[in-house]
């Protein structure tokens, strides 16, 4: 390692103002920061500092997606298979579909997304931050598998320069990156987002998965056919028209977006971001308690007119985006609530809202995505709250004594 | 007597701690005032280069309230005045000479005169902005803290062995200078046996030792109103002017870290110099940090430096332990220590004691997880929105969230698990100082 360290110190001076490419700086500081921890001690204050970093942040945020995006790998090629009526195939061969279906939408948002980081870091003359290192996986894993690559280039460009370059960059944005590139793609391009055709992939990727898609094929998600529902008591199935169990939504073989279908593997996530002590469990928990408590109020009082009322409060958190944007939306500490009271009431109006816009409002089949984003808009005004509290009480106090 | 129980904070077990508490005595020639380590005293030179002074004369004096002196900790001559930007004094040195010459004091002098002469004054603090207090104004209540929780900190039981009868008379004393209460802060190890004072102890990691935090959780400071703080060791040295009309300048460092070859305790002069009292019994003198004081809040010096205020300890780690440190944001090594379990340190459990140098161990970022200043933050202050409101400099904001109420000291474990890595002690000093301005 001592020779990679020297020659980028050998280097380094190309990059600096005055060297050849100067214009790289930031790139250069990114990655060299990337291999070696800077060298930068203490200049005032305290002398040590605890190990944590942005990075490493950052990185536990993408090891706890790791299970989801590998189990939504498989579950691409699974649903695939399943659509072209060959169910028995390999592990490996719907895993391998499910990469290639996957890796294209991944290698573009990461390009896109950090391109403009770059840049943006580059104007600024700041170094790069990572935030974009978990919005780049998130964003493949929110989007139904057959959006067109150049679509998640536009919405992740759009979501990168309007909802964090123009706020000041990582830390600084008030809108979940991830959730504005899905909500761009779900308003821009509705056709696209929903429906049939959107959810399994159901054309040969590399000469991987030949075969036509069977007779009984509706590509239409859980949530999708409750929406379109007429009757009061819909029964909800698979692709090929088999009836889906409590069990088949939480093991997540089901259509869906990429890595929101396996309720197991979200919850193996939120077991990796809680220990280490990444994520708040405070937002956690009091999301799906508010989503199984609004699921309840729905189910108690179930309506014709809504169908997705007649959904047990486990069925609503097990289906749909609801337990992802608990585990790994709702926590984005950037742009929930940050003060400790206000966790509880923002993760708690995140379920509530999620499962309101699903049940009452017919047009939205899913409303995880918007209730966190509408959350995200009230966070500041939770915290407010919570702030005054606590300015009251010391005026209160100062009274008091005086 | 209260039992108070603190539950945010972290104590921090770090390799370098005394074993053998045996006092060795130090030998040093050259001492030193540093101005800077008397926040809130704006310097006007009494004692020339080259003047000869004894321990307890007036070297020099406050511009604004000239009643407030520092004074020399040894006999001696001046022999240099060292100077920085703007002539700005940045240290007084004295070479001692060994006469032993001491100033006596009148201790039927008023209480309040005696302390300002004698330069003990300037050891106290004041809450509001964390400065040598104003001696126009007189306190609501004055707080001793009688442990230090900081790493690595000297056992005050064993600072304050023998002279508990001074800690009694200085308790006594600055009883008469307020007509509220004097609060004695102590761990529930050791209470010292004293009269006249509220007694409270504080159960919980660092920082229940700090002034800050005994304060808010006995009786906050509000606006308008003024406690003072100090420790029981100046504490016990006020009890000793007022019984034998001098000042005691000696004092017991605990001389600690993992860079230290033997740590010990070292009993000398305030102001002596670092060499003296490390002597060569440091690993890696090239590659070294020293502090004076504790590694969260003390002051990073020189190895040819002098020991600062308060007067208490030295640590000494490595500055860079690993100068290409591959991929340390991905390291699985038990060896880095976090409060995190992202790292695998806490798989060895919390009986073994970390190693640390000085690096910051990454680069600085907007304020991005929250509720990190809570954890570490034993009071009803919400940090993160009192740094915000600092940085932006909003006055109404910073009163309202609580400015009165910090010093910097109440930050440092803040700032050391903070994973923005901001100087957050930087940051609430400059506040307070441009609150101060801004306000008088």
């Amino acid at each position: 390692m001592k020779g990679l360290r020297n020659y980028l110190s050998r280097i380094k001076p190309n990059f600096m103002p005055g060297g050849k490419y100067s214009k790289l700086q930031s790139v250069f500081e990114g990655f060299e920061s990337f291999l070696f921890t800077p060298n930068t001690t203490s200049a005032s204050g305290v002398s040590i500092h605890d190990s944590n970093d942005s990075k490493r942040t950052m990185t536990v945020v993408i090891v706890s997606l790791i299970p989801c995006l590998l189990f939504g790998m498989y579950n691409i090629g699974y649903q695939h298979y399943l659509a072209i009526g060959n169910a028995g195939a390999g592990f490996w061969e719907m895993f391998l579909y499910g990469l290639a279906a996957l890796l294209p939408t991944i290698v573009v948002s990461y390009v896109v997304g950090l391109g403009i980081e770059f840049i943006g870091a580059q104007i600024r003359h700041h170094e790069i931050q990572e935030g974009f290192l978990v919005t780049g996986l998130l964003i493949p894993l929110i989007c139904p598998i057959n959006t067109p690559l150049w679509m998640i280039a536009v919405a992740t460009a759009f979501a990168v320069i309007f909802a964090k370059e123009i706020f000041g960059g990582t830390g600084m944005n008030i809108f979940n990156v991830a959730l504005i590139t899905r909500a761009f793609l779900f308003f821009a391009y509705p056709a696209k987002m929903s429906g049939d055709a959107a959810f399994v992939a159901t054309e040969p990727i590399l000469g991987l998965g030949e075969g036509t898609v069977v007779d009984a094929f509706s590509g239409a998600t859980p949530l999708g056919q409750i929406a379109t529902a007429t009757t009061a008591n819909p029964q909800i199935t698979n692709i090929v028209g088999e009836p889906i169990s409590t069990l088949d939504a939480f093991l997540g073989l089901i259509p869906g977006s990429v890595g929101e279908t396996s309720t197991l593997c979200i919850l193996i996530g939120a077991f990796i971001l809680l220990f280490t002590g990444t994520a708040s469990w405070k937002i956690m928990l009091s999301a799906f308690v508010g989503g199984l408590f609004m699921g309840w109020i729905a189910n108690t009082f179930p309506s014709a007119t809504y169908p997705a009322s007649s959904l047990s409060p486990i069925d609503q958190v097990c289906l749909g985006g609801f337990a992802f944007a608990a585990v790994f939306m709702a926590t984005d500490p950037v742009t929930g609530a940050r003060t400790e009271v206000g966790k509880y009431i923002y993760g708690f109006l995140i379920g509530v809202i999620a499962i309101l816009i699903r049940v009452y409002n017919s047009g939205y089949p899913e409303g995880a995505m918007l209730a966190v984003l509408l959350m995200n808009a009230f966070a500041p005004l939770i915290d407010y709250f919570v702030v005054q509290s606590n300015i009251k009480r010391r005026l209160k106090r100062a009274k008091t004594n005086n | 007597m209260a039992e108070i129980k603190i539950k945010k904070g972290l104590n921090l077990n770090l390799e370098g701690a005394i074993a053998d508490t045996t006092v060795t005595d130090a030998k040093c020639t050259t001492f030193a005032v540093i101005p800077d380590d008397f926040t809130g005293i704006v310097p006007r030179l009494d004692a020339k280069e080259g003047a000869s002074v004894a321990a307890g004369d007036v070297l020099y004096h406050d511009k604004t309230h000239p009643e407030v002196k520092v004074t020399s900790p040894v006999a001696g001559r001046v022999a240099a005045v060292v100077r920085g930007e703007r002539r700005k004094i940045e240290a007084i040195v004295i070479e001692a000479d060994g006469s032993g010459k001491t100033r006596r004091f009148d201790t039927s002098a008023d209480a309040r005169e005696l302390l300002l002469e004698s330069g003990l004054w300037c050891a106290m603090r004041q809450r509001p902005y964390d400065i040598v207090p104003d001696p126009a104004v007189k306190p609501r209540d004055i707080f001793i803290t009688a442990f230090d929780s900081a790493p690595l900190a000297p056992d005050f039981a064993l600072l304050l062995k023998g002279k508990e009868m001074y800690l009694q008379k200085g308790i006594e004393v600055l009883a008469s200078l307020t007509a509220g209460d004097v609060y004695l802060g102590c761990s529930p190890e050791w209470v010292p046996e004293v009269k006249g004072c509220n007694v409270n102890t504080f159960a919980g990691p660092h920082p229940a030792g700090n002034a800050g935090v005994q304060i808010a959780n006995v009786k906050p400071v509000n606006k308008g109103e003024t406690v003072w703080t100090l420790d029981a060791v100046t504490a016990a040295r006020i009890g000793e002017l007022f019984s034998t009309g001098a000042v005691p300048f000696d004092t017991i460092v605990a001389v600690t870290g993992e860079s230290v070859k033997r740590p010990h305790y070292a009993r000398c002069t305030m102001g002596c110099s670092i060499s003296s009292l490390l002597g060569n019994d440091v690993d890696d003198p090239d590659n070294c940090r020293i502090v004076s004081g504790n590694l969260l809040t003390g002051s990073h010096v020189a190895a040819d430096g002098y020991l600062r205020f308060p007067y208490r300890q030295v640590s000494v780690i490595t500055e860079v332990a690993n100068p290409a440190d591959f991929l340390g944001w991905a390291s699985l090594s038990p060896r880095r220590f976090s409060i995190y379990h992202s790292f695998t340190r806490w798989l060895l459990g919390r009986g073994k004691p970390a190693r640390f140098d000085a690096k910051i161990n990454g680069g600085e970022r907007a304020i991005i997880m929250s509720g990190e200043y809570d954890r570490m933050l034993p009071m009803d202050i919400l940090g993160e929105y009192l740094i915000k409101a600092i940085i932006a400099f909003d006055i109404d904001k910073m009163e309202q969230l609580g400015i009165y109420e910090v010093a910097p000291e109440d930050f440092a474990l803040c700032e050391f698990a903070d994973t923005s890595k901001l100087p957050l002690q930087k940051i609430v000093r400059e506040g307070l100082d441009k609150l101060y301005k801004e306000m008088n």
